[in-house]
């Protein structure tokens, strides 16, 4: 058997919480130990856990302390979080079409300007990613994901803006992300997509989970418009190319 | 079917119930009542499951009028002057409005939100098990938005049952307790000391995502960025200006600001209904402590169905007081939070 690996910290978030984090920074690694014990959790349920809110670097793991204390609940979860990562067995791959630049990605010139190059290699920069949706959050549907090129990385804005489109797709700091409602982002908008990957009255509901690969491609501005009209009424419109 | 009608209606004031849960990971939060103890004595008064959804009123005025038959309500949380066609009502108690009758609803006094439960709940489309209003995500049910004049609210018809009385314990009163952390470490003992012994005033812009505290400057010890982690109701989250925001029903399931510390479960109601302006105090207890308090919290709930009694002929005798409306015109003449000024028909009766 492989050796376990390090203890996670296990922080108390209030009386019904309990943060597991695994690194005080964005990492890869720790982010694949979050999916672990999120899987964990999902398939060995441990009494008393109500829902688990995977993110970047830790798991927060909602409970009831009618059931279960924080010493014994801490305890069983730092002791699952030592196992080994099991490799993953079933991986999702989407492929989500992008118009780049434009009135949809107004940021697109200017990150090519600050980077010292032009909006087509940005573009061709963001799309050769294989990118997995680390965390899903702050709305609905905010997918944030991890495995942005390093020479892509670059502080958010100073000034955030109140309002950015539904179906942004942005890049901020290391990460880089797709944006479901309308809502506020310091990030740098690069393009938008007709994805939904949070709509109500469409099964699912919920389009990515936390793990799942991600891929862009490039669609014009006409194509878009189609796909929203289609998205709208229901359809998934991005490609599920693996699971 | 019957239904209520909304003749009148303040901001911050929408149908909550215990909320959605199990979505969190997706980034949906769970909303729900901002004083789950009131939300659930209401219920309790009209034998409703104990987070059936109910009306949460901000603490403006409100008026409903019932329709197309007679509705059983009942009122509990933030005191308010309340009456039905101008005899007052009695506060933790059930009534039944007549088809065509109004029960109108004054200022909060002393406190933020009221829950106005429905005999047999809301009709509505659960999402995610939920009527809750979430409207940044455009959920609930049968409004996905705040309540505005004009919606009907479709319920059963009055049962007729007696009406109910409920007797709550007095709350504990004095600092609103939190456990430290999860990010705690992300201040120096003169900050934590800070903000454990400040007054602190909760601010008007606060709202049903967080609220915003007004005190001293609560210094980071590393600067203001951490990478996002998840949120609860509670989380006391300290952004770069130093001005703690306590997160509450709506909040982002994430934040990327340190958390010093979060309110303990059993005090969120309580800290939920503190009005804007009036300054309260911070204490620290132990993880043992607040579990303790959370456990005796889940027991308080579960007592609530003892704790209601049939209105019995003293309070009957209240009641017919207020019918000849001398109680009633009383109160509102003297409290300056009324909601109403009495007209000149009821001046008259008296």
């Amino acid at each position: 058997m492989a050796a376990t690996l390090s203890p996670p910290r296990i922080l108390p978030s209030g009386d019904s919480a309990i943060t597991v984090e695994f690194s005080r920074n964005i990492d890869d690694a720790a982010n694949q130990r979050v999916l672990a014990l999120d899987r964990t959790l999902a398939s060995e349920p441990v009494s008393g856990v109500t829902e688990t809110v995977p993110t970047y670097r830790s798991l927060l793991v909602h409970y009831d302390p009618v059931q279960i204390d924080f010493d014994r609940l801490g305890e069983k979860l730092s002791a699952l979080a030592q196992r080994p990562v099991p490799p993953t067995t079933k991986t999702r791959r989407w492929r989500i079409p992008v118009t780049y630049g434009g009135e949809h990605g107004i940021d697109l010139e200017d990150v090519a300007k600050r980077l010292k190059t032009t909006p087509e290699d940005i573009v061709a920069r963001h799309i050769a990613g294989n990118y997995r949706v680390a965390m899903i959050g702050f709305t609905p549907g905010w997918s944030y994901l991890s495995g942005l090129e390093k020479s892509l990385h670059m502080p958010r804005r100073k000034d955030p803006r109140l309002l950015t489109p539904a179906g942004t797709i942005s890049i901020g700091g290391v990460q880089t992300g797709v944006q479901c409602l309308a809502g506020p982002s310091g990030w740098h908008l690069l393009g938008r997509t007709a994805v939904r990957t949070y709509q109500l009255h469409r099964n699912p509901i919920f389009l990515l989970e936390p793990g799942d690969h991600v891929t862009f491609s490039t669609v014009d501005a006409k194509t878009f418009a189609e796909q929203d009209r289609a998205a709208e009424a229901g359809e998934i419109v991005a490609d599920l190319i693996a699971s | 079917m019957s239904k209520l009608v909304i003749s009148a209606i303040g901001p911050a004031s929408s149908v909550q119930d215990g909320g959605r849960h199990g979505a969190q990971r997706y980034g949906l939060t769970p909303s729900g009542a901002m004083d789950r103890l009131a939300l659930a004595a209401a219920n309790c008064l009209v034998e409703n499951a104990p987070f059936t959804a109910a009306i949460e009123i901000g603490p403006f005025g409100a008026a409903f009028t019932a329709r197309e038959g007679a509705v059983r309500v009942a009122l509990a949380g933030a005191p308010r002057n309340a009456d039905v066609s101008r005899r007052a009502v009695t506060p933790d108690t059930s009534m039944t409005l007549a088809d065509g009758e109004t029960l109108t609803l004054g200022f909060a006094r002393g406190g933020a939100f009221s829950y106005l439960a429905i005999e047999g709940g809301v009709a509505g489309e659960p999402m995610f098990g939920s009527l809750a209003v979430n409207a940044r995500a455009g959920l609930g049910s049968p409004y996905p938005r705040p309540l505005q004049v004009g919606d009907e609210l479709q319920t059963a018809a009055a049962s007729g049952a007696v009406e109910r009385r409920i007797d709550l314990p007095r709350l504990v009163e004095g600092p609103i307790r939190v456990a430290m952390g999860p990010q705690d470490d992300e201040f120096g003992e003169d900050a934590t000391n800070l903000f454990l012994d400040s007054e602190w005033k909760i601010s008007a812009t606060s709202d049903r995502m967080g609220y915003r505290l007004e005190g001293p400057v609560i210094k980071h010890l590393h600067g203001h960025n951490i990478v996002s982690d998840g949120t609860v109701d509670g989380s006391i989250q300290v952004p770069g200006n130093g001005a703690p925001i306590v997160l509450m029903p709506d909040r982002g399931t994430s934040g990327g600001y340190p958390k010093i510390a979060t309110v303990i479960s059993a005090d969120l109601g309580r800290f939920a209904q503190i009005p804007a302006g009036r300054g309260f105090r911070f204490r620290s207890v132990s993880m043992a402590e607040a579990q303790s308090e959370a456990r005796k919290f889940a027991q308080l709930l579960r007592s609530l169905p003892d704790r209601v009694r049939p209105i019995e002929i003293f309070d009957l005798n209240i009641e017919a007081l207020q019918d000849a409306n001398v109680a009633g015109a009383a109160v509102s003449a003297i409290d300056a939070g009324t909601w109403q000024i009495p007209s000149a028909d009821a001046l008259a009766q008296d």
